[in-house]
């Protein structure tokens, strides 16, 4: 009977082997070396990257920005934005910057002759909201790159999701210095400044126009960008010889601010520093006006009020209280280069207004990107990585900037600019008083730490 | 002391808010016996009949902005400003103390509607399934409300006779300097005048004694032939109006959103323990008290000493008040303990 079963019969040897035994044995040890493997390699990994558009005719871009919650207006705008880079990239509407951007590699047919496509987000202004968000874009509608903001904790968040995932994120509003700081990722990459640029564009201007004597209060929206903000205007304006007199933090959202601005009255400090934005700075300015602050005066000098990231949308929802109060912006809708100009009229024929500068940075970061892939070949995401790390372009609004590779942050000028007293527009809401150049508010990448990671995950 | 008195009002101010939903809350409680969770939805629709009647009011036109050259720029004109002129901009300005005539018949409506149509088949319901059907309503309403007007706040303004500050320190001869925003100091004029009204209501009237009586023996009320439940459910009613009119009038301290009630509805519930299930005199008190708290713990030299205690005070202090006085300050005994 053995001997139908194909059974070796070793003489001297204990237990007999069968060839079936052997072959079952090999199976199963096969299977158990090659269970992690199955278990772990995930889908894509055969075609080489995740969510590869292989041979389709489109490929997918991932929007992710605040539908609600306190920054939804600058969300609202991105999404405009980011809309229209897509057309222009699909070679639809006017072109936009495709004019003007140099170098540029995007010929106005897609990405890689792919039409592009996108689905959008709501990241609610919080993190695990916009995580999961950003999750179902990539394992769900398969996008190659997800961008959007605001909200440095947003962003922080989801440039961890893209290192984990693969998938690389471009970071709309985001203002932190932990951004491109600590919380560096190889797959994140950040066009808008940061916090210590604001405080060193800024604090010149503060000196020289409210003086090297005063005390500062700061009232800070208490997170990521809330901190490094203080922060940096707290080194930058006590270098220049201001004291602060106390750094208070508020919740995000909080709406009423009133509780924390009553102390500030009766504080000694002569300047208020409102590390709020969005809704939260509406509303937190529009409040300290209320309370009479702007028509205090203390310590012998006129109480001044600072906000050191301003936005053009913060400005018309806080009207008429914004006129003369100071602060530092990324890009105005009223620079009058070549490639601003575009800009504006083209997003301002699509909508019936000019962008903001949350919509500016959203839709330069498509555009470089998208570019990123054309130049490099592939939409793998280690060869697009490595054609932004360090590429240097002009021609998008901000003067000759550099995507500095060490932490995927862009170098470009710092505008200071103030709440206009006379506007001559409904959008004429603030004036810029100070362009200050890119080698100024340049740092050394390992100021605030962070590693930026692998480029294959 | 400056700093002290703008603490103290500032503390008020929100008391009221708080004062005013807890009070509904607790006569709700106290008579019908029901714990409305829906009640915080009712304080965010008194304030949305604000923001009705302002969309109402500045239903608008589209025209062309010719200040802007280098694209097609619009605006938007509201038609009172377009047929009136000047005085019907300032129509717009007063929409916040308009709309208040506009929630009072509204939120009776919403109350009695409420209470009719919902609340009544839940009386003899234990208190957990309450909470549940009242909790999903307050659901219901928000998203009603958020599909209607969208997620985001939406500001209100304050008529300009009422704007700036007050120099409330020269009044009280603390020397110029010290003011406070003439809306807040309306406001709390305000929630102490409804408080008062309410409390008039209950004590002076034949009607509101009667409610009273109802409140402690309503057996007792029913065989002597008196209808308590008609005027029970009218009670709910005024309660909505109460809870509403404190939304209309503060819409221009906090942009009314979708969500306002349920934030709210949380610091009052906690106020409505902390007071007394069922105190009227509890609610009010723990409400400007537990306000006051909040208020002084945002001050500088108290968060420098405890961050974030500005964020939890409040719960802290009722979690002391309630294993000092289990009742609450002011609970009767038996309220809720069977």
């Amino acid at each position: 009977m053995s001997e139908t079963r194909d059974t070796i019969s070793v003489p001297g040897s204990l237990p007999s082997v069968s060839r079936r035994g052997v072959l079952k044995g090999s199976l199963a040890v096969g299977a158990a070396l090659g269970m992690p493997t199955i278990l772990t390699r995930p889908a894509w990994a055969q075609s080489g990257f995740r969510n590869d558009p292989g041979s389709g005719a489109t490929v997918t871009f991932g929007f992710n920005v605040p539908q609600t919650g306190a920054y939804a207006d600058e969300g609202a705008d991105e999404l405009r934005a980011f809309e229209l880079a897509v057309k222009h990239i699909n070679g639809e509407g006017d072109g936009g910057l495709l004019k003007t951007m140099k170098p540029l590699a995007l010929r106005g047919n897609g990405v890689l002759g792919k039409k592009v496509q996108f689905v959008t987000g709501d990241t609610q202004t919080k993190a695990d909201a916009a995580r999961a968000s950003a999750k179902r874009m990539i394992e769900k509608d398969g996008v190659i790159m997800f961008s959007g903001g605001s909200s440095s904790a947003v962003a922080v968040a989801q440039q961890a999701l893209a290192q984990e995932m693969g998938v690389v994120f471009m970071n709309g509003l985001t203002h932190s210095n932990d951004t491109t700081g600590k919380d560096r990722r190889r797959y994140g990459f950040r066009h808008f400044f940061n916090a210590y640029m604001s405080g060193v564009a800024l604090a010149p201007v503060l000196k020289e126009e409210l003086g090297a004597d005063r005390r500062a209060y700061h009232l800070t929206a208490d997170y990521t960008w809330g901190w490094t903000q203080e922060e940096s205007l707290k080194n930058a304006t006590e270098a220049m010889g201001w004291e602060t007199v106390a750094t208070v933090r508020t919740p995000l959202g909080a709406g009423d601010f009133s509780q924390y601005i009553t102390p500030v009255l009766n504080s000694g400090a002569d300047v208020l520093i409102l590390n709020h934005y969005g809704k939260d700075m509406v509303n937190s300015l529009t409040q300290a006006v209320q309370f009479g602050l702007r028509d205090k005066m203390v310590n012998g000098k006129k109480f001044e009020i600072v906000v050191p990231l301003y936005s053009r949308l913060m400005a018309q929802g806080a009207g008429e209280n914004i006129k003369g109060i100071l602060g530092t912006k990324n890009w105005n809708w009223s620079l009058q280069d070549e490639a601003s100009l575009t800009f504006v009229k083209s997003f301002g024929q699509a909508y019936g207004f000019p962008p903001s500068q949350a919509a500016q940075t959203c839709y330069v970061q498509t555009l470089l990107y998208a570019d990123a892939c054309e130049r490099a070949g592939t939409f793998h995401p280690p060869a697009v990585i490595k054609a932004l790390e360090d590429f240097q372009f002009d021609g998008t609004g901000d003067g000759p900037t550099l995507y500095r590779g060490a932490d995927h942050q862009c170098f470009k000028r710092v505008l200071v600019v103030r709440g206009k007293m006379n506007p001559t527009s409904q959008f004429d809401l603030l004036e810029v008083v100070k362009e200050v150049p890119a080698d100024v508010v340049t740092y050394d990448p390992n100021m605030f730490g962070g590693e930026l990671g692998p480029y294959e995950v | 002391m400056d700093a002290l008195l703008l603490q103290v009002l500032n503390g008020l101010d929100k008391g009221g808010a708080y004062a005013l939903i807890a009070l509904g809350l607790t006569l709700v409680f106290g008579t019908l016996g029901v714990v409305n969770f829906a009640h915080g939805a009712l304080f965010m629709l008194g304030a949305f009949c604000t923001v009705t009647l302002q969309k109402i009011l500045g239903t608008s036109v589209r025209v062309r902005d010719e200040s802007v050259t280098f694209f097609e720029a619009y605006k938007e004109v509201p038609y009172l400003v377009l047929w009136f002129g000047d005085a019907g901009k300032a129509v717009l300005q007063w929409v916040v103390p308009l709309s208040i005539l506009l929630a009072i018949p509204v939120m009776m409506l919403i109350g009695l509607v409420m209470e009719r149509g919902l609340i009544r088949h839940f009386y003899k319901r234990p208190h957990a399934e309450q909470i549940l059907v009242t909790f999903g309503l307050a659901i219901v309403l928000q998203e009603i409300i958020k599909a209607m007007f969208g997620a985001n706040p939406i500001p209100q303004v304050v008529p300009p006779i009422f704007s700036g500050s007050a120099e409330i320190g020269e009044w009280l001869g603390l020397g110029p300097g010290v003011s406070y925003p003439w809306w807040r100091l309306i406001y709390l004029a305000f929630s102490l005048s409804v408080v008062g009204a309410v409390f008039a209501f209950l004590q002076r009237t034949t009607y509101g004694m009667t409610v009273r009586a109802g409140m402690a023996d309503r057996e007792t009320v029913g065989l002597l032939g008196i209808d308590i439940e008609n005027r029970f459910t009218l009670v709910f009613g005024l309660a909505a109006v109460v809870a509403g009119l404190a939304g209309v009038m503060y819409t221009p301290v906090l942009p009314p959103d979708y969500h306002m009630g349920m934030d709210f509805l949380v610091l009052s519930f906690v106020v409505v323990v902390v007071g007394g299930m069922g105190s009227l005199g509890g609610a009010v008190a723990a409400g400007f008290l537990l306000g006051i708290v909040q208020s002084f713990a945002s001050m500088t030299f108290i968060k420098e000493i405890l961050p974030g205690i500005d964020q939890i005070i409040i719960y802290l202090i009722a979690v002391g008040i309630l294993l000092a006085r289990p009742r609450g300050l002011m609970g009767r005994k038996g309220v809720m303990e069977t």
